[in-house]
């Protein structure tokens, strides 16, 4: 009776009692079913372990497994370009109005919803779709020359439109908050101002680039609207897959080593990120 | 006149070019979307709708019909995210910024897990843990899975509000002999409210605007909004996804363009610290 009345009095039983229920939520609602995803990946359907999972994922998706990798890649070097050279023309812009108005035009794809930017591509990439419309409205091709966008392409400018705004906003907040000093001072002596961005600039905001194109990978690892919608046939991303195998089979094994696979992806990315930052660290 | 041509407009040309160029990668998919949107008979290879007309919309605002029941649907499922999140985010964020918590980052980062790693095979174990329960295919697993989503930044942000408010005034309030339970709902709370609500409609457009995790937990009872959409665009009814697509967009550009008004300057520098 004595210790319960201690621990009723206990300042960080109280905390932690008010910490809890958040902490539950993520560990029942995410942090199990992503054990649980892991497990079931390396168990056979009679029960015991085995990679026959794997071995199928391998056999049926490879294609899709490298497919994923280059686009996902691809789309956050494109990603990482764009944002930074708005980040850096927001930065180092010389007339104002044209600042503004990038500052006011970049940032609408910011909320929008996937599967809303899926939908708005799938018409505006079409072979009928506004952009070849325009295409041949200005006379630069033949209505029959036009071609239909909606493929590996289409993913990749999906994902590019979507997430830039997203990084841009961290670069260009990073960027705003560097001390003006050492630019204004370059500027003097001459230096250009690509030159100023390169080499002054983007050292000192690397981590926050890394970060946010980190988030953009993980996010269009997880996206599934975007390939369904813009890219139905093969080969096709992994989260497609993950859904086919389990709406058409319900085929958990290889839904789940295929999971299995997609975070190693995250983790591998994750780990050269760490792996910098402990390089860094480590340097004088 | 020719010092003023060279000094003013020579150098907004290539300015010029490429903010249009720019203005029309973000612009031309919304317009396309708009064009959709009001177009009753459309197909290839004419450039813009024969025939223009407001029957998608009266089919989608039709009482009881599919569309406005997936409305309800995704109102009613983002509401309740929106209480569940804040009941258990609002005395979490307390104590994260008040009460001394050992391992404080630790607890942290574990809100933002859902958001590092890759989701679709999580969504397929939640449905199939859900279903040992009798929760897929309900409002209530949906729920569940939209208040995941959200809790880093109801928890986040949360922290940051009540970070921010003044500690001298909680201590002035005590000092005048109030309780800890009153200090916090006269004092505390009231004060941290601004970034709360900030959170709140947060949580609520993710909850909106959610698919993967629909699309596994909720069928095939449960069709919200961005359901609606997939299932729309799908069966090539561009007019029904487009219309769908602008309901579900007005809400998040009109968040992107006030947010700077809910999350003040003091709470947005707090967050994550």
């Amino acid at each position: 009776m004595m210790s319960f009345h201690r621990v009723l009095h206990d300042e960080r039983v109280w905390s932690f009692a008010l910490v809890a229920p958040a902490l539950v939520t993520v560990g029942l609602l995410f942090i199990y079913p992503l054990g649980f995803s892991a497990v079931s990946a390396f168990s056979a359907e009679e029960g015991g372990w085995t990679f026959a999972n794997f071995i199928k994922a391998f056999d049926l998706y490879s294609n899709d497994i490298l497919f994923t990798v280059v686009i996902v890649s691809l789309s956050t070097v494109l990603i990482g370009f764009f944002a930074i050279a708005i980040g850096g023309y927001l930065t180092l812009g010389e007339n104002p109005y044209a600042v503004a108005i990038l500052k006011w035009l970049y940032r609408w794809p910011l909320f929008i919803p996937f599967i809303v930017a899926a939908q708005l591509m799938r018409t505006f990439l079409a072979k009928n779709g506004l952009m070849n419309n325009l295409i041949v409205g200005s006379g630069l091709l033949e209505p029959m020359q036009t071609q239909s966008f909606l493929d590996w392409r289409g993913i990749v400018i999906t994902f590019v439109w979507k997430q830039t705004p997203f990084v841009a906003l961290l670069v260009a907040g990073a960027m705003a908050s560097l001390d003006r000093s050492m630019i204004e001072s370059a500027r003097n002596l001459g230096a250009s101002r690509i030159r100023i961005l390169v080499e002054i600039i983007l050292p000192q905001v690397r981590p926050t680039i890394v970060v946010g194109l980190i988030l953009s990978f993980v996010v269009m690892m997880s996206v599934l609207s975007v390939p369904i919608m813009i890219n139905a046939q093969t080969p096709t991303m992994l989260t497609v897959d993950m859904a086919f195998r389990i709406n058409a089979y319900g085929d958990y094994g290889v839904a789940n080593a295929l999971g299995f696979i997609s975070y190693l992806m995250t983790g591998v990315v994750a780990w050269i990120y760490l792996r910098q930052g402990v390089r860094q660290g480590a340097a004088p | 006149m020719s010092g003023l041509w060279r000094s003013v407009v020579v150098p907004w040309i290539p300015r010029a070019i490429l903010l249009g160029l720019f203005a029309f990668a973000i612009f031309g998919p919304l317009a396309n979307l708009l064009l959709w949107a009001f177009a009753e008979v459309w197909y290839f290879p004419h450039k813009l709708p024969l025939e223009w007309g407001f029957d998608f919309w009266r089919q989608v605002f039709k009482p009881r019909g599919n569309a406005m029941l997936s409305l309800n649907n995704s109102i009613i499922i983002a509401i309740f995210t929106v209480i569940v999140s804040l009941a258990i985010a609002i005395p979490a964020g307390y104590a994260l910024a008040r009460r001394n918590l050992p391992w404080r980052s630790l607890i942290l980062i574990a809100f933002l897990l859902p958001q590092a790693f890759p989701s679709v095979a999580v969504y397929i174990n939640v449905a199939r843990i859900f279903y040992g329960f009798g929760l897929a295919g309900t409002y209530v697993g949906v729920v569940l899975v939209h208040t995941v989503q959200g809790l880093v930044f109801a928890v986040w942000i949360a922290t940051a509000a009540f970070s921010a408010v003044d500690r001298e005034l909680e201590e002035a309030a005590r000092n005048l002999g109030a309780s800890g339970l009153r200090t916090f709902f006269t004092i505390t709370l009231p004060l941290a409210l601004p970034g709360i609500m900030a959170s709140a409609i947060f949580v609520f457009l993710i909850s909106l605007d959610e698919f993967t995790g629909t699309f596994f937990v909720g069928v095939p009872d449960v069709v919200t909004m961005p359901l609606l959409l997939f299932n729309a665009s799908m069966e090539g009814n561009y007019q029904i996804a487009s219309i769908t697509s602008l309901l579900l967009l007005v809400p998040s550009v009109g968040f992107m363009l006030f947010i700077e008004r809910f999350l003040k300057a003091d709470v947005l520098a707090k967050v994550g610290n």
